[in-house]
């Protein structure tokens, strides 16, 4: 692992989606180092703890990350209030990243709201040889469609309601993918209940999955070992491992999901 | 140049600033920003004889100015440290402190027994973890747990002892000098204070654990506070800790009578925090025209 801690400065900012904004931060050794499904950790105006948040995108050669981020709560409310020009004190990359390796079929990138961002990057390695699937609860949450289709990905958008894309939920759509064939991978980030039934569908199809977790964290680099996350090795021996540092991407089958 | 150097327990530390117990892993997390040998001295994740798993998540909830935690001592035993974890501490100039827990009198013994055995330069006892459900801090609340621990673990313990204290208690100084009286080399405080967060949506304890322990500038006063009263009744060293986030707190804790900090929480919101201590502190020194750093130790004029 090598990262750094510096402030830099913001060069884009936009409001996507209600409460949803995507940065771009001016961080060229940041964006050199950093991979897809990596993570930032980011210090908010007025609040004690630094706030993770995945990588959207790198663009090396202008020298910037993009990180999408919504609001949950006063951290990233005040981070939101930051504007073009303001600098952002931010530590990365950090994380291990997604296992990207190419393989000859396909590749299912699967994100579920807040979920989808780091699918961008990752699914940029694979262009027209990803599928993506993004899950929203209504049309007014979605976001990230026309980058994933500018990619050459073949998008499709469930919404838990209807009112965009699909109806229903993107494991339905993630099945039929895989009833088709040809797929050799899943990607995912999303909520829980999703990358479990993502990890089943994966082993049931025998399928390589991996997921991108999240946990309430502390140092963001491994030594204070609050994101603890329960896993298990191919032995079925359980283990508290950290999001962190031994994530923030998982193999689903180490995931156990009701630790 | 001031001279940054402190003794502790007959230990030399190049500089009064160490990282605090648990904030710090095993020391390599932080590498790739400055070397370790910046710090005075480490002390490590605090571990026990066999491997912990530690509680469940969530570990951490945010507080004004501060955090809890409740990580219940995860940590993967002695043996895997003195293996994995101790060569390359070893080669990193700085004083090495093991903090050491478990469970019962005899799990704390042949810890600090197999501890003796290792390079490690002291060893910080803590009977104030409030995570655990069995020993920790059950043996750092009252004078006769402390002093019997201390007691029990000296006729094992070949290095220099300091026992880190719970300020959950009523009274810290009458522990402070039950453990004194018992042969502790140092006294460390304070661990963190037990706190509780609820989330009102949901209506469930942020921690899993339902309380965890608090840090952070939050405490920073009580900190001052009882490392002022313990150092004044005690004649040896107090390391203080508690919310120490930038140079003035160090300064201001060293006056309160502490030989020497912990730098903690502070990592977490700003990972260069016990670097710019260090030279804030040397700054400060040579502004002054203070020689020695041991030289502000106590120094607090009192109202009368």
């Amino acid at each position: 692992m090598q990262y750094q801690q510096g402030s830099f400065p913001i060069v884009g900012r936009q409001e996507i989606a209600d409460g949803i904004y995507d940065f771009k931060i001016q961080c060229p050794e940041m964006a050199e180092q950093a991979k897809a499904g990596q993570f930032v950790h980011i210090r908010c105006p007025g609040v004690t703890l630094r706030r993770p948040i995945s990588i959207c995108q790198i663009d090396r050669a202008a020298g910037t990350l993009r990180l999408v981020f919504e609001v949950k709560g006063e951290g990233t409310r005040n981070l939101a209030q930051l504007r073009v020009g303001d600098e952002m004190d931010v530590m990365g990359p950090l994380g291990n990243g997604f296992d990207l390796r190419k393989t000859a079929g396909k590749a299912v990138f699967v994100g579920g709201g807040i979920g989808v961002p780091p699918m961008v990057e990752a699914a940029a390695a694979y262009g027209a040889k990803a599928a993506a699937v993004l899950g929203f609860r209504d049309k007014s949450r979605v976001i990230l469609e026309e980058d994933m289709k500018a990619l050459g990905c073949d998008v499709t958008v469930c919404t838990d309601d209807g009112s965009y894309g699909r109806k229903g939920l993107v494991t339905d759509a993630v099945k039929e993918l895989l009833m088709e064939g040809d797929v050799n991978a899943i990607y995912a980030c999303g909520p829980m209940v999703m990358l479990e039934a993502l990890a089943t569908l994966a082993k049931e199809y025998g399928v390589r999955c991996q997921v991108s977790l999240e946990e309430r964290m502390g140092c963001g680099v491994g030594a204070c070992l609050v994101c603890a996350c329960k896993t298990k090795t191919k032995d079925g021996e359980e283990n508290y491992s950290h999001v962190c540092k031994n994530g923030p991407v998982f193999d689903a089958q180490e995931v156990v999901f009701h630790g | 140049m001031a001279d940054l150097r402190v003794n502790i327990a007959g230990v030399t530390l190049k500089n009064p600033v160490i990282t605090a117990s648990g904030c710090f892993g095993f020391g390599r997390e932080y590498e790739d920003l400055y070397p370790l040998s910046k710090l005075g001295g480490v002390s490590l994740k605090g571990m026990t004889y066999q491997k912990r798993l530690g509680n469940p998540p969530p570990r951490i909830a945010e507080t004004p100015s501060g955090m809890l935690n409740s990580v219940g001592l995860q940590n993967p035993g002695v043996e895997s440290f003195i293996e994995n974890d101790l060569p390359y501490l070893k080669t990193q100039d700085t004083v090495l402190i093991a903090n050491a827990a478990g469970s019962t009198v005899e799990d704390y013994c042949r810890l600090v027994e197999r501890l003796s055995e290792t390079e490690i330069d002291m060893i910080e006892l803590n009977i104030s973890c409030p995570n655990v459900k069995e020993g920790g801090v059950a043996f750092g609340v009252s004078c006769e747990g402390a002093a019997g621990m201390v007691k029990a673990v000296r006729k094992y313990c070949k290095k220099p002892l300091m026992v880190k204290l719970s300020p959950n208690v009523t009274d810290i100084v009458s522990i402070a000098k039950a453990v004194e009286s018992e042969g502790a080399d140092a006294v460390s405080l304070i661990n963190t204070l037990l706190g509780m967060r609820i989330d009102i949506h949901s209506r469930r304890p942020v921690l899993k654990n339902n309380v965890g322990g608090m840090s952070g500038p939050a405490v920073f006063p009580i900190a001052v506070r009882m490392v002022w009263q313990v150092a004044n009744a005690l004649s040896i060293p107090v390391v203080g800790m508690g919310g120490i986030d930038k140079w003035e707190d160090a300064v201001e804790m060293m006056m309160a009578g502490a030989a020497a900090v912990q730098v903690g929480a502070a990592m977490f919101w700003d990972p260069w925090a016990p670097v710019k201590i260090v030279e804030g502190l040397e700054h400060y020194l040579e502004e002054e025209k203070i020689e020695k750093v041991s030289d502000i130790v106590g120094t607090v004029r009192p109202w009368a």
